[in-house]
Formats: structure tokens, sequence, C-alpha cells
């Protein structure tokens, strides 16, 4: 990992964009989702995008492709969901360690090619790990403000059994994002590291907050400086934030992260807020001068897209980013 | 971020010249009485409440224990932090989880979203177990508060606290790699002032350990439990706030950054009034020797005395009336002036009856009062009652004079009367005196017929006395069966008494599904002997007693139906499946232990001091009723005053016991060639095997137990016959009973039933440690497999050694009927002088049986209740009558016998 992180030191580092967005834009239809020998399912999985890695390999790849041809040098594996807790939802718990493993080699697959076409830009796979669809600090019921419907073990050995195949499957780094609830992320380090203990060996670990509005915290209500400290513990090669706000609503808290991390700090704003239609209309042009002036300022190491980005504004922060040099790491005694 | 910190919602930095960090203290089932009642009753809206009220009144951090007995502290934990995690103005602040089990603190941290503080660790259990917390901790992303505790116990001195920080601190950051800020270490805060000399310096040299770890262990925070400083003045708040004040003022100037405090409890420095702050700082920094003494007195102007100028000395109740001295007398036990004053009084009063029914009842009805309220404990109530025996004894000549020959508390009060009596076969007695004494001082007339008491007699004497109240105690299993006994002989002879049931095997469930059957009239289990007098006044109360008894028949069906219930659901495996699914050891490659002596080994007259070391203190504080663990309870902010004042009476008379040789100590062990031959345990007279000496049977765990776990049996830890391996069992028989009578007879001819208790706690003491002695010899020696090391005595406590000493009669092997075949072996009668009653109790009282097994695989179990297959089995194995197992073994029938329906 000496290479990526002697990258990061020389230049600031793209991430891709939405996947979910790039799915969506397929037009695919419900029997594309299932997989073979799964052609009967109780329940329909249409938006189950996890399931495509499996039913639908060459199309995601396709989608990871664009993103490298738009100059990404780390893409995420189609694994945000793949938990066997948000996976009940859709009863495909049986389906989460294939999903991983398939994601993850789709991605490195693309990724290779990549690197060999052009070994001087190296890219790289990072695991993604997202929230699942439960709060572990959060009671869904307001009358019974005590009741939690998952508990941090039940977290930890999900997103165990998604590390061991995403690390099966050869990604590179692993990264926890969107993370809305501060005990999941905690659940999901912990996991990780129990993973980590268990194979002696371990990868960068990138971990991304969402603030949800402009109370300035995270869904759980935790401020940015209170997130930090609560991941203080871990090792981390990036912090950063993602998700829920476009990039003009992220500066005041993006500026708290720079000023305080010890690690690189990392940015991938959704494209604006969603409109009255819940679509992202932000162009590639006004995301790369919004993320530019983050660039410009030195806040940050590591820029990429989220809801509602696609690889045109990743080739337009692409091109922004070769502008700036990186957030300089304040060098803490 | 290379400073400390921490976070809730909002995160907490502490700075270079921050201020002391204020840890609230009053979510704590262990330092508030109130928030341990809300959790008891489960009122967690109100235990919400208190943790909003300590974020509110300025707590940068709130402390949240769990820890009692009859709290399930996981789960307590879980609860209280999911609800204040829904609570933003609570949440904001980050919390310590605060627990002496590890497995609560963890529960705790995987609840905070924020970074916590676990509270604590500490290398008690080793290096291994402390760094094995530390990483979890570390890996739940939360500070660790380290407690100067290490695999020797407690650190007590400035030279220890200091070493154990030291090496907590390398192992933390060598080996956990925790961040030097995330290393909280707490040198211990102890009581001051408690009258023993070597307290004199405990905060001085915390104070001494926190300027030590600020300069040698870069980046380490400090922190202390601070109300613990001034237990001894409890009650007296003025001084506490004085001395809370000063100890922080002294402590923080040394580098100490947080502390658990009660906010309340703290006052300004410069506020404290310049003479109370001398004599608190001679305690605090150990000025000089006679500090605690000059406090104690100083103290007591600041508790609401008439006037400050009058107490100037401690034995200014002398200058009271004679009404008033005697009340202090009781109140306080102090028999030194009670002859005096009571022949004052006397002459006074000119009729020693008056003196009995006025002053001396108005003191012990204090005294009742005061223990009612828990504001008094069990050891002082019994010295309360001393002082009284004796003004009574003081009296009787006079009463005799006045030509009353009657007893006399009978012609002093017309007081009713309870009987009381330790039944048939069972020799235990400790508890039943006890009982005597409260209520004898509540001033009812106990008629007290001793131990090993026939049925026969103790109804004869009910009637001859016309008791009102008629108590049976009993502490061995078999006493529960002659308990049903004497319920039914009550029922036959149409008694009309309520019947009281005590003794440590007696159970509200027993009575109520056993005992109460077989009588019409109330049977009350009494748990323990504060427990007695509300009981007794209810069933003594003519007012009273019909509603009592109605809520008690209500409350015993209910019992009576919860425990059907429970019973129906429990499943027995058949005996021959729980056989199968035996505890196995694979005794080729994991061999027995080969003894390096065989036959039996007599130890006659055993030095009592070569005793002492091994003595385990917690059951002591048990016997007198005072809840906690040794030595922790000497400082415990409830009892922890009565308990040292305990102690260090019993160390008086253990000294002087010893020294004198009141007590002689006989044992006999013994180490025999075995094996198992199933259920059953063959002992033979040779290494040949050939000729069977003898034979045990042990009893097999039969209640249904999740997959792979095991049935047990003792036998399951000798190899069985049919592979051929060579096995041992030992046995042993200790007392430390013989010569006890004489001075239990001195001390009540005296009236001095403190003293006599005390005594018979100490044989019992005495006795245990002389079981953990000789199975070290055994061990060591005669068997052989254990290197001479030194165990702590923590550690033996904890039987962190290889083997085990099961008893007959006790959970692994419920069967009392075991023990004449293990006394023949040993020949323990001879050897010892222990005798054993037609219950199978051993006599004298102080003395404990059993066998040794040395397999590393051996350990302690309970057999819980078996079917009735395995009690027919058990009947054509012993060759005794079905009935006659029932009978010995009805405590642990998981079914209900014919004549009990």
């Amino acid at each position: 990992m000496n290479t990526l992180e002697k990258l990061a030191s020389e230049r600031i580092l793209v991430l891709d964009g939405a996947m979910g967005t790039m799915i969506q834009r397929l037009g695919l239809t419900e029997e594309d989702f299932h997989p073979q020998g799964m052609e009967q399912h109780d329940i329909l999985l249409k938006g189950n995008n996890e399931l495509l890695s499996i039913s639908r390999p060459e199309a995601i790849k396709r989608i990871h492709e664009q993103y490298l041809e738009a100059g990404a040098d780390i893409i995420e594996t189609n694994t945000f969901s793949a938990t066997s807790i948000a996976q009940g939802e859709h009863k495909c718990e049986h389906l989460v360690r294939e999903m991983n493993l398939a994601s993850a080699r789709l991605a490195k697959e693309a990724c290779a090619a990549f690197t060999a076409k052009d070994p001087s830009k190296p890219r790289f796979v990072a695991g993604a790990l997202g929230p699942t669809n439960k709060t572990a600090s959060l009671s869904p019921d307001v009358n019974d403000p005590g009741f939690r419907a998952v508990h941090f073990d039940d977290l930890v050995t999900a997103y165990a059994e998604q590390v061991e195949a995403l690390l099966d499957g050869g990604v590179d780094l692993l990264l926890v994002e969107t993370i809305f609830d501060t005990l999941n992320a905690k659940a999901a380090f912990y996991a990780i590291e129990e993973v980590f203990d268990k194979r002696g060996r371990r990868v960068p670990l990138m971990c991304s907050v969402t603030i949800t509005d402009a109370s300035g915290r995270t869904l759980s209500g935790q401020t940015i400086d209170a997130f930090m400290i609560s991941m203080g513990h871990v090792e981390l090669f990036s912090i950063g934030l993602n998700c829920a706000l476009g990039a003009a609503q992220m500066r005041p808290y993006l500026q708290v992260l720079s000023e305080n991390a010890t690690c690189l700090t990392s940015v991938y704003p959704n494209a604006g807020l969603p409109n009255q239609f819940g679509e992202y209309d932000e162009t590639p042009e006004m995301t790369a001068k919004l993320v530019g002036e983050f660039m410009r300022d030195g806040l940050v190491n590591i820029v990429g897209g989220c809801c509602g980005t696609t690889p045109d504004h990743i080739a337009a922060l692409a091109k922004e980013a070769v502008k700036h040099a990186p957030r300089k790491l304040s060098v803490v005694a | 971020m290379s400073i400390p910190t921490y976070s809730g919602l909002e995160p907490l930095r502490i700075f270079a010249g921050s201020n002391f960090v204020n840890i609230g203290e009053r979510t704590n089932v262990t330092g508030s009485a109130a928030f341990r009642k809300l959790i008891k009753e489960g009122k967690y809206d109100e235990a919400v409440s208190v943790a909003r009220q300590q974020v509110e009144n300025g707590a940068q951090v709130i402390d949240v224990n769990m820890d009692e007995g009859l709290i399930d502290g996981v789960a307590a934990m879980r609860k209280l932090l999911n609800l204040i995690a829904a609570e933003p103005d609570i949440a904001r602040v980050p919390v310590m989880v605060d627990s002496s089990k590890f497995s609560v603190i963890e529960a705790g941290l995987k609840c905070l979203q924020g970074k916590g503080i676990a509270n604590s660790i500490s290398l008690k259990e080793g290096e291994k177990e402390f760094l094995r917390q530390a990483r979890v901790v570390k890996r739940l992303g939360a500070a660790a508060v380290v407690m100067c505790f290490d695999e020797q116990g407690q650190a007590d001195n400035f030279e220890r606290r200091i070493a154990i920080a030291e090496r907590a601190y390398r192992l933390l950051i060598e080996q956990a790699h925790f961040a030097p800020h995330d290393i909280i270490i707490d040198p211990n805060i102890l009581t001051v002032a408690t009258g023993m000399s070597e307290h004199d310096h405990y905060a001085v040299d915390f104070i001494r350990a926190v300027s030590w770890i600020k300069k040698h262990l870069p980046g380490a925070l400090t922190s202390g439990g601070v109300s613990n400083v001034s237990f001894s003045f409890r009650g007296n708040e003025p001084v506490r706030e004085a001395i809370h004040t000063a100890f922080l003022y002294h402590a923080i100037k040394a580098g100490l950054d947080m502390g658990i405090v009660n906010a309340g409890q703290i006052g300004v420095y410069d506020d404290i009034p310049k003479d109370l702050l001398e004599h608190v700082e001679d305690v605090l920094l150990a000025r000089r020797t006679d500090a605690t003494e000059r406090m104690v007195v100083f103290a007591e102007r600041y508790k609401g005395a008439p006037s400050a100028e009058v107490v100037a000395q401690r034995a200014a109740w002398r200058e009271g009336s004679v009404e008033e001295r005697l009340k202090h007398a009781l109140v306080h036990g102090i028999t030194e002036y009670i002859d005096a004053d009571t022949e004052e009084a006397r002459a006074g009063l000119q009729d020693p009856v008056k003196v009995i029914e006025g002053p001396l009842m108005a003191g012990m009805t204090v005294v009742g009062d005061l223990f009612g309220a828990g504001k008094m404990f069990l050891p002082q109530v019994v010295k309360s009652a001393r002082v009284m025996k004796k003004a009574v004894a003081y009296l009787e000549p006079f009463l005799l004079e006045k030509k009353k020959l009657l007893p006399v508390a009978q012609q002093s009060t017309g007081a009713k009367k309870i009987l009381m009596a330790t039944v048939k076969g069972d020799v235990h007695d400790i508890g039943k005196n006890i009982v005597g004494v409260i209520l004898a001082c509540n001033g009812w007339e106990v008629i007290d017929m001793g131990v090993m008491v026939q049925c026969e007699k103790i109804l004869a004497a009910a009637k001859e006395n016309n008791v009102d109240i008629i108590g049976l105690s009993g502490l061995i299993t078999p006493s529960l069966d002659e308990m049903v006994h004497v319920a039914k002989e009550m029922e036959r002879e149409k008694f009309t008494v309520p019947l009281l049931i005590g003794g440590a095997t007696t159970s509200r469930v027993h009575t109520a599904v056993r005992i109460a059957q077989h009588y019409s009239q109330p049977v009350v289990h009494v748990i323990d002997a504060s427990r007695s007098v509300p009981v007794v006044s209810s069933l003594l109360s003519d007012t009273d007693r019909g509603a009592f008894a109605a809520k008690l028949k209500d409350e015993y069906a209910h019992v009576r139906a919860q425990y059907e219930g429970h019973e129906r659901t429990k499943e027995y495996v058949p005996i021959s499946e729980a056989r199968a699914k035996r505890f196995a050891i694979d005794f080729t490659s994991e061999p027995p232990v080969k003894p390096k002596r065989t036959g039996v080994f007599p130890y006659r007259d055993i030095p009592l001091e070569q005793l002492v070391p091994y003595i385990d203190w917690t059951p002591f504080f048990q016997a007198w009723e005072l809840a906690g663990r040794y030595p922790k309870i000497l400082t415990d902010p409830v009892v922890g005053k009565e308990a040292t004042q305990l102690y260090e009476d019993a160390q008086r008379m253990l000294k002087q016991l010893v020294a004198e040789k009141w007590l002689q100590a006989h044992g006999v062990a013994a180490i025999w060639p075995a094996n198992a031959v199933a259920d059953d345990m063959e002992v033979y007279a040779d290494g040949k095997r050939s000729s069977t000496i003898g034979r045990f049977h042990g009893m097999r765990a039969q209640s249904k137990k999740a997959q792979g776990v095991a049935y047990n049996c003792l036998s399951d830890f000798l190899a069985p016959k049919e592979t051929g391996v060579v096995d041992h069992l030992g046995g042993f028989a200790v007392t430390t009973g013989h010569g006890i009578d004489a001075h239990v007879k001195r001390f009540e001819a005296a009236h001095d039933d403190y003293s006599a208790i005390m005594l018979k706690a100490l044989a019992d003491r005495l006795a245990e440690a002389f079981a953990e002695k000789l199975h070290e010899v055994v061990r060591q020696d005669l068997w052989g497999y254990e290197t001479p090391t030194t165990f702590t005595n923590e550690q033996l406590i904890k039987e962190e050694y290889q083997g085990i000493r099961p008893a007959p009669g006790y959970p692994a092997c419920p069967d009392h009927t075991e023990k004449p075949e293990l006394f023949r072996l040993l020949d323990a009668e001879r050897h010892t002088g222990i005798q054993l009653t037609e219950s199978l109790a051993m006599h004298p009282a102080a003395a404990v049986s059993g066998w040794y097994f040395a397999h590393p695989k051996s350990k302690y179990f309970g057999v819980g209740r078996i079917a009735k297959d395995q009690v027919e089995d058990l009947s054509r194995r012993k060759g005794i009558t079905i009935a006659q197992v029932e009978r010995w073994l009805s405590s642990n029938l998981g079914y209900e016998t014919g004549s009990d329906k």
C-alpha cells in the first residue's frame, strides 16, 4: 500500500461517482435482478442493486470502466447494502458472501485492466460498507426510546461476513461510508479489526460520515468533532464526508475535519440537493467548481461524487484535481 | 488529537490548564441508595431524570454503575444507556461505564456512539486478562480507567500505587498500543480516619501517587472516587464537604485530572473555617498521629450538638443524665459503665422493674428503630443486647429481693414468648442465636432450646411455657425434612401458634411448597434477622395478625403456583441418556495424576496460627448479615464503618484464641486407589485393585441441557475401571470446634452474646481455612502434583489451583448419606473426634469434610434436581428403599413424591 500513500502525498486522489444513479439509467427490469436459479423469489428484487453483480456482472463492470475512463483512482465495489442485515428485507441474506465476492472481483478486474494499460496511474478498489438499514443508537419506535432494532453484536457479525468476502475478493481498501449512526460505524470497524486479527493482514481504512442537514449533526445526533473523537481509536487512511448534502453545504464541516484530522480527508458530495422530483441537477462543471474551491483552499486529499454524480462529474473533478496540491498533513507531536 | 478527548453527542477535550473534570456519581447504584432503589423497582424514567439533573448541575461526564447483587448488570446497563441515548440533553456528555464486571463494561460500551470511559480494568487477574480487556476497550473506542490493583490485591501505600501504575501504563502503551491520554490511572482513594493507624496515610499516599504519575508517566491522566475518602464521617455532611474540598484542593494541585464526585458535596477551600480545616488537613496529610481522634471529637460539633463548646471531649456523653447515659451506652454498645449507671438509675427510681421498663427499654427502642431504619447494623445491635443483658443481670438480685421469683423478663414486662430451636440432627446455630438476640432486643422473651432438639422436646417446651411463636432453624438439607416433620406434629397436636422457619438451606419456596401445607397456622420463612422483627410484630399483634396471615397465604399460593408452573416446564433426560452424555475426559491423552503417597494421614493439634492466613473473610461478614466482599467491604459506603469495627473485634478475639489455644484443630486426609464404575466410585485396598474397600455413589445432573452440554457426575473425574487406567480419589475431614463449648458458655454466662457468636463464626472460618490449608498440603506434598508456590489468599478463594474438594451434601453431590462411608474410610471419628448426627451433620459444627479430585479437568458443578429413574437407581445401588432416598434427597427431587400429594 505504499503506492497509495505515496500517490496521496503527491496529488489529490479521485474517487468514483454514484453507482445507483448509473444503474437507474440502464432501465433494467425485474428479471435483470434475478440471478440464475433464483427466478422464483417471494418478493420483488428490482432495486436490490447488489444482486446485479451476480445477475448482470457485465453491466456493473461497465459502470466501473466508465468511472475509470473518467479518471478515478479509486473505485467502490457495488456492495453498499451487501450485509445480511440490509439484505434481510429482500430475503437475500444467503447471497451476501457471493455478492461481495463477485463485486470485489468485478471491480478488481476492471482496475487491473486499466493499471495494465497505464502503470503510471495505478487504480485501486475500495470495498464499500454501507450503514445498513437499521440504527444501533436510535429507537425506531417513538413510544419505546430504549428499544433497538439492531444491536452492536448483530452489526459486528454482519459486517464481519461482508469484510471477509470483500478481502477474499481482493479489495485494496475498505470504506465505511454514509455513516449516519456512529455506533453502526464503530461496529463496522470493530468487525474489520477482528477480521484483520484473524487474517494477520490489514488494508487501509477509509471512513466517511453523513451530516444530514444544517444542524451540522449526524442522524444520531453527533457533531462532526464528536464524531471524529468517536473514530479516534481507528487507524484511518482517510476521514471525510459524503451524501445528503451538496458540496456547497458541506464546507463548514469539511473545515472542521481538515483542521482536526491527523489522516487524509475526503469529500464526495451529492450533485447538489435533490429537486422536487428527487433528481439531482447540479452539472459536472458546477460540482467541479465547488469541490475545486475545497482543493484550492487545501482542505482535502480525496474527492469524488455521491448520489446524482456520473462519469462526467468525475471527469470534471479529475480535471480540476490536477490543478491543486493535496492538503498537507499537519505534523502532530 | 494528542490531547485527551471524549465524546457524547458533543466533544469533551481536556487541554493543558483545563479545569478539573467533574464526573457525576449519582447514577451509581453502589453510591446512591436512591438510584439503586429506582433501578431495582424498574423506574427507569426517574433514573433518566437523575442522569439529567447531573448534567444540568454541571457533570461533564456521567458515571453509570449497576453493580448490585440483585440487579442484572448487563441488562440494566444497556437499558439505561439506551434510554439516555434518546435524550440529547443527557447524551451530549460522555459516559463512564463503571463496573467491577468486565462483561458489564463491554455491554455498556457497545451502547455508546461516543467515546466513553471504561471504569475500570486492573492487573488483579494478571497481565493476560488485563491486556485482553484493554484491547477490547480500545477496539470499542473507549479510554480506560486503570485501578491500582494487581495480583496481590489493592495498592494501599505509595510504593505499590506507583509500581502498579507504571507497570499498567507500560503494558498498555507497549502491548495494547494505547495512546497515553487514553490511560486514566486511579490510584485508589481509600477511607481515612477509620481508627486504624495503617489507614492514616491513605489520602496523602494518593496525592503523592498522583503527583508521581503526572511526572513519570507522560500523557497519562489521573482520577478517583472522591467520596470514599470521608466515609468515616457518614451522616456528618458539613465535615464530609470540608474533607472533600480540602482533599480535592491538594489532589488537584498534585495534578488530579478528574474525579467521581457529588458536586453538591464540594465547597470552596477558602470558605472552610480555619480550625476545621486544620483538623481536616491533619487527617488528610497525616500530619499528626492523633489526627483521627482529634478529628472525631472535633467533628461532633458539626453534628448539630447542643453547642459547639460543650462537646469538647469524646467522653462528653458521661455528663448527661443517667437516662441519657443508659441510652447512649445501649445505642453505642458500651458496657464499661453499665453497672454504675444501672445502679444510679435503680437508686433513683427505687424499683428495678422500673429501670428495665423505663430507661433500658427506651434505649432499646431507639436501637430497634435505628436498626429498622437501616442506620444500625447487626453487629452493633448484638453489642447493644450485650449491654442490656448486663444491666438486667445487675438488677437480678434486686428483683429477687422483691421476692418475685419468676424469670426476669416475664416479670419485668410480661412479654410474649418465642421458642427457638435448631432441629434434631443439626448443630448450626449462629443465625438462630442472632435472631434470638434481635428478638430479645425488641422486648420479646426468647426461650432458646439450643441445637439438636428433638421434635417432642420442642413441642413439650412450647406447651409448658405457653409460647406465642415457635421458630425452627437448620443449616443442612436433612433439616428441611425435620422441619416438615415438626410442622406435621404441630398440626396433629392442634397447635395454634405461628411457626417461623429460618437457616441457610431454607427458602420461601421450600416453606411455601413443602412445609406450609402441613400446618394450618401461619408458617413464615424469615430470610434474615432484620426481617424477623416485623414478622414477629405482625404475628403477635391482635390487629395485624389476620391481615398478615391472609397476605401470607396469598403469597404462598402464588409461590406454589409459580413453582409448579416452573417445575412442569422442566424436562429431565433418562438417567441412561445423561450417563451417555457424561462429562467425558480422555484419560489416555490426559492421564490422571499419580500420587506420591497413598494411605490415611492424620493431622492432630495443628497450630491455629498456621490456619489464620488461609481465612476467607467474606463469609464471616455474611454471617453477620453485612453484605459485600472482603476487603472492599471495609470501605463500603454503607456498611464499611461497621464492617471495619467488626473486623477489628474479630482480629482481637482471633489473636487471643490463637495465643491461648481455645480451640483444637484435628484433621485427616487420605488418598486411595480408585476407579469409576458408571456413577459409582470404587475405592481399592491397593494399586492392584483386586480388593474393594469402599464405594461412593455419585449423583448425576439430569435436567435437560443444551446440545453439547455434559450431564455431570463426580465419577466423571475418575478414570473408568474398564479403561484399565489407575486412578486415585482423596478424602478429608477437619475440625476446629473442639474446646469451643467452654468458651461459649463463659461468654453466655457473662451475658455476652456478641462474643459467643463471634467465637462460633471465627471457629467456622478456621475450619474452612484448615480445609484450604490441608488441600494445599495434599496438592503439594501427598499427591504432590502442584509445585509448591504460595497462592495469595485471593487466588485460593477463587480456587485458582488444580483439583476440587466437593463435600457430600453440597451441590456436586447433595446426598448426605455418602458421609458415613467417607468417615468410615477415613476413620474420621477416631482421628478428628468429629461425630455424625442422625441427620448426618458434623459435630462439632466447625467442621468440613469432602473428597479430593485431582484431575485438571475436574470442576465444581451443581447436580440440581433429579428424576425418579435416578432415585430408583440410587435405591438399588445404595441398598436402601426408594422412600429413604426420597427423604434424604427431598430438596433435589424433580417430581412430587406420593406422600406429599
